[in-house]
Formats: structure tokens, C-alpha cells, sequence
């Protein structure tokens, strides 16, 4: 059942569950980050509007800069711009940021020590049309290496809101990860959050797998545990919106307590959110383990349900995986 | 301070020094770039004794004027200037690229916060000062009185993000940003002319916006008057291009692009400083 102490949506399981694209709770809550700190500025590679920077550039022209198609110069720059006391936000897609400037990230946010939030948006294959260059699957992996480095991947608009303005207020380099289509909203004003802390969205009496879920896909985690428990099979479903720092202790009990780990993410399995939680439990708890995301491959076209089951990242496959475990 | 013959005199001997102190910190690490670094000695003493708005002693201040060094590997000039001004002694030069020592081989913060960044990678310094002059332009608007310094390679004219960063400096018509491009005409694997040629340099930055003086990088009054009238430049960034001599100060390794990337032997380096002084009768001033 669905943890009453986390204020969900009551409506998650129902038809007409509201649906709204993570990227809109950035633009939110970037706006309102903007709002609560005149330090905070905005800096878009031509995407103004996809990533829901508008909302910002509109209200705040003075501190919002127009890169155009230069995600490398905009890494750098936001870098300089942090070294004056700024609070910069950049955006583009993930593909270029982090993809096409990780060094840049690399170098002059992380090695430099510099504040910089970076929201890579159209991250995943749910993209859908636009095909494999726009959708990245490595981000994850590239933005969770980096020492310094906080990564949160959250799992719906709401989330997205509160990961924003959380991430204005602390003093390290931030990457979050956004999603284009719209996803169906899971939590509520008043669910908690906290950058580093993982939640049990979903519990189990006696579980015998538990499901680790980043991003959207936690609602495909959470279509799966309702399903399974109807046929008999109790888990416990987490939300693990933070990546790094990892929440290694709420990790370890859930595998204590479950004795199995399915993890559930939109992106590459090598090095993403199911390779930092085989880190940690290798180390700590051994237990059994499958991964559902993309295993070596490129996206492609498609509408994002087609996709998500093509690449074996739907309910069905995250049944499929919890039954292998049982 | 005002520029008097004494003084022009002063800082070419101080320019001296600084080579000094580079030959020897370089010979000690056994490792490290030899040529940037002489050739960059005139415009560093200019920048640290006369024209930077800065307090070796309160390096946090916040008033101060924020230089960039983008090409992190001519460092020792760097490390040299800053211990001659006063940062930190002139010993500790003698740990460069040392276990644990500040003085990292390229530039870090983390082991030494006075500096404004750390680098290394070629082309991404003059972003980090596009945002500083951004930030301090969003703060006191045309009024600003602070200058960004960026100093960059010619070699880094070959990055991309150079010009990704031009192009937005002079969108952005950041008066308050001086760049300082190093054209000694040498990199790694070359002349730049063979490996990449970057002529026109100056039509190239010219193009973007950017007010452009060229100058001859080893006289320190055009170099300090130069920095002077890039204060009273309205409107656009100024890139002034030096023009050096690879090397400069020690004849054997002037022009030679082989010294881009290796430190001098100890017999090398004896040699070097040797010349370096008794340079009395090497670098003449005009103004004896």
C-alpha cells in the first residue's frame, strides 16, 4: 500500500491522474528560487521555452542570459559567474548538458569548486519522436562521477519544484535530470523532501523484492507493486530521487528487509542509478539483484509507451524482474 | 603610480626577477613549461606592480580586479609574480609540482584559494571571465569600475569555446573584460602557423565585436600604457594582442617551439640563469 505518512496523491491509481512534465516543476521552481534570492540567474542554450526557463527569463530579464547553441561556453561562464557570489542556473537538454560539455562541467564547476545547478532536460527515451541523439541515457552516469557532484533525478513535477529551489540553497555543483512528456504527478505539496534521503513510496508487508525507482518510471515501480501484491507477491517500492549523495543507509535496510533489489531507471544500466546502488549493496549487503533500464543500446523513434516496452522499462518488465527474484 | 622612466626601469628589473625565479622553480621540479612562462614575464610584472587592482596581503578582497590564467600551463609565471608581489614566499616556488605543495603543475584552488580558477584544459578561461565581467556588469551595470583580466594562449585560439565566448562578450558588450592573447607563435607540436594557422588573429576578434590593439609584449610602458586605454574603451570587450618572443630572456631557448613543454636541465638552467643575471646587457632599457 501506498505510505500513508507521505502525503501522495490519492488520485495516483486512478485514470485520470494529473499529469504534468517534470521540466514545468523546474521552470516553477526555478522561478520561485529566483524570487527568494536575487543571486540566482538563469542561462539558456536556446531552449529557453523546452526548459521551461521562460518562466524566469520573463520575469527576470536582467539576469537571464541568452547563450545560444553554445553549452560549453554557458558551463564555463556560469562557473565565472558563481566565482562572483551568482547562484546559476543552466539549461539544455541532457545530450549537451551534461553531454557535450562534461569536461567543461568537469573542470571549471566541480575541479573549480563552483555552485553551479545544471538541469538537463529530455533526459530519457520517453523523448519519444525526436530519436536517439536527443535522448540521453548516460547522463546519469557522466554527472555521478564527478566528485562534488549532487545528482537528483525527480519523479514528478512537484518534485522537480522542490529539488529546484533545494538545490539554489546548497553550496555544490547540482545536476538535475528532467524529463519532456508529461508524467503522472505522484506527490503532493506537502510530501517531504530532502536532497540525500530516499522514501518508501510503496510498502510491503513481509516484502520479498524491494524496487528501487528513479525519475518517472517510479510510477511504472509503483503500477507494478500494486499488481503484484493483487496476485500475492508483497514489495516495497523506494523513490530514490537523490543518486548522489546515495542514501546508502535506507538502501541496506531495504535489503535487509526484502533480501532481493530490483532497480528501475530510464538510462544506460551500466553506470547509472542501479550500478551506484550495486555499489553500495556489494559492499554492504550482498543480496540478488536485477536492473531494468537500457542494457548497451541507442534510443530510436517511437511514442514513449512504444519505448518504454521496447526497451523493456514498463510495468511488465519490472514484474518480470521482481518474479525472476521470487 | 605614475609611470616614470625610474619606475619603467623598476619593473623591468622586477620582470628579470620573476624569470629568475621561474628558471629555478622549474629546474628544482624537474618537470613543467619553460617558454610561456619568460615570455609572459613582462605582461605579468605589469599587471601585479602597476596595473591590478588587488592586495597580495587581504587576497579575498572583494574590490578587487579578477585575473584569469586560462592557460594553466605557463603556471610558474603565474606562481612566480604572485610570490614577488607578496602572496606567498618567494621559497615556497621551490615546491612547484611538489607532493602536496599549493603549487600545483596547472593551477588549483583547492591547494591554493587566492587563485580566481583553477586551469589547465586549453579554452575554457575566457568564459569563466565572460561571467565574471557578466556578473559584475548585472551588479553595477556600465558603471563598473572592475576589470576582468583574461589571459590566454594563442594556441587556445584553436578551441572552439574561445569564440563561443567572444561571440557572447561582444554580444554582451562587456567594457569591463580585457583579454590578453599571448601570440608567441608557438605550441606543443609547432609554430601555429604550421599546426593551425590563427592569421588573422585580430580580424578574427574584430569580427565579434572586441576592440583590438596589438602591441609588442616585452615593453612594459606599451604594455602598462596599453592596459591603461583599455579603461577608457565604451561598449565592447578589448582583446590586446601581445606579440612575444617564445622563451624570452634566455637566447638559447628564444623562438624555439621544443621549449613549450619541458623544463631546462640543471646544466640548461645554470646556463639560463647566468644570463638571466647579468642581464644588464641583454634586455636594454631605453629609458638607462
Amino acid at each position: 500500500m501506498l505510505n500513508p505518512d507521505l502525503h501522495l496523491n490519492k488520485k495516483i491509481f486512478d485514470k485520470d491522474v494529473e499529469q504534468v512534465p517534470i521540466r514545468k516543476g523546474f521552470g516553477e521552481g526555478l522561478l520561485s528560487a529566483g524570487e527568494q534570492n536575487q543571486r540566482v540567474v538563469g542561462l539558456c542554450a536556446d531552449l529557453t521555452e523546452s526548459t521551461q526557463m521562460h518562466f524566469f527569463a520573463e520575469k527576470f530579464p536582467q539576469r537571464f542570459i541568452e547563450m545560444g547553441v553554445a553549452e560549453q561556453n554557458m558551463a564555463s561562464v556560469a562557473s565565472g559567474l558563481a566565482a562572483m557570489g551568482k547562484i546559476p542556473f543552466i539549461s539544455s537538454y541532457a545530450m549537451f548538458s551534461p553531454g557535450r560539455n562534461w569536461e567543461q562541467i568537469r573542470t571549471t564547476i566541480c575541479y573549480n569548486n563552483r555552485p553551479v545547478k545544471i538541469a538537463g532536460s529530455h533526459a530519457g527515451v520517453s523523448v519519444g519522436p525526436d530519436g536517439g541523439t536527443h535522448q540521453a541515457l548516460e547522463d546519469l552516469a557522466i554527472a555521478r562521477v564527478l566528485p562534488r557532484m549532487v545528482v537528483i533525478s525527480p519523479c514528478d513535477a512537484i518534485e522537480a519544484r522542490k529539488a529546484t529551489e533545494a538545490s539554489a540553497v546548497t553550496n555544490t555543483p547540482v545536476y538535475l535530470r528532467l524529463a519532456r512528456e508529461k508524467t503522472p504527478v505522484m506527490t503532493t505539496n506537502e510530501t517531504p523532501f530532502e536532497i540525500g534521503k530516499a522514501q518508501i513510496f510503496w510498502q510491503g508487508n513481509k516484502p520479498r523484492v524491494g524496487i528501487i525507482a528513479t525519475g518517472a518510471l517510479l510510477y511504472q515501480a509503483l503500477l507494478a507493486a500494486k499488481e503484484l501484491e493483487e496476485k500475492g507477491i508483497a514489495v516495497e517500492v523506494m523513490n530514490l530521487s537523490t543518486i548522489k549523495p546515495l542514501d546508502k543507509k535506507a538502501i541496506v535496510a531495504l535489503a535487509n528487509r526484502a533480501k532481493a533489489i530490483v532497480t528501475v531507471e530510464e538510462h544506460q544500466v551500466a553506470g547509472g542509478m542501479g550500478s551506484a546502488v550495486a555499489e553500495c549493496l556489494a559492499e554492504h549487503k550482498p543480496v540478488p539483484m536485477r536492473f531494468v533500464g537500457v542494457h548497451d543500446q541507442f534510443g530510436q523513434s517511437g511514442k514513449p509507451e512504444e519505448l518504454l516496452k521496447h526497451y523493456g522499462m514498463d510495468k511488465d518488465a519490472i514484474i518480470k524482474a521482481v518474479k525472476e527474484l521470487v | 603610480m605614475e609611470l616614470t622612466d625610474e619606475r619603467i626601469k623598476e619593473l623591468e628589473e622586477q620582470a628579470n626577477k620573476i624569470r629568475v625565479s621561474i628558471i629555478e622553480s622549474l629546474i628544482e621540479a624537474g618537470s613543467g613549461h619553460t617558454a610561456g612562462p619568460l615570455d609572459m614575464a613582462d605582461i605579468f610584472t605589469v599587471l601585479f606592480f602597476h596595473t591590478l587592482k588587488h592586495k597580495p596581503k587581504k587576497p579575498d578582497w572583494p574590490e578587487r580586479d579578477r585575473l584569469v590564467l586560462s592557460n594553466g600551463h605557463i603556471c610558474p609565471v603565474l606562481y612566480s609574480t604572485m610570490a614577488h608581489a607578496g602572496y606567498f614566499s618567494i621559497e615556497e616556488l621551490k615546491t612547484l609540482r611538489k607532493f602536496g605543495s599549493r603549487l600545483q603543475g596547472h593551477p588549483h584552488r583547492d591547494y591554493l584559494p587566492m587563485l580566481e580558477t583553477s586551469s589547465g584544459p586549453l579554452g575554457s578561461g575566457l568564459s569563466q571571465a565572460v561571467g565574471m565581467a557578466l556578473a559584475d556588469k548585472i551588479d553595477h551595470g556600465l558603471t563598473s569600475q572592475r576589470r576582468i583580466y583574461a589571459l590566454l594562449s594563442d594556441g587556445e585560439m584553436e578551441c572552439g569555446q574561445t569564440w563561443e565566448a567572444a561571440m557572447l562578450a561582444g554580444k554582451e558588450k562587456l567594457h569591463n573584460l580585457v583579454a590578453v592573447v599571448d601570440r608567441n607563435n608557438i605550441q606543443i607540436d609547432g609554430y601555429t602557423e604550421e599546426v593551425m594557422p590563427l592569421e588573422s588573429l585580430s580580424d578574427k576578434w574584430r569580427a565579434w565585436n572586441w576592440h583590438v590593439i596589438e602591441i609588442d609584449g616585452h615593453n612594459i610602458e606599451e604594455i602598462a600604457d596599453t592596459f591603461a586605454a583599455a579603461k577608457s574603451i565604451f561598449g565592447k570587450p578589448t582583446v590586446i594582442i601581445t606579440h612575444t618572443i617564445a622563451g624570452k630572456g634566455v637566447p638559447e631557448f628564444e623562438r624555439d617551439y621544443r621549449w613549450h613543454g619541458k623544463p631546462p636541465s640543471k646544466e640548461e638552467g645554470a646556463l639560463a640563469l647566468k644570463e638571466l643575471r647579468t642581464l644588464g646587457g641583454k634586455i636594454k632599457s631605453e629609458h638607462e
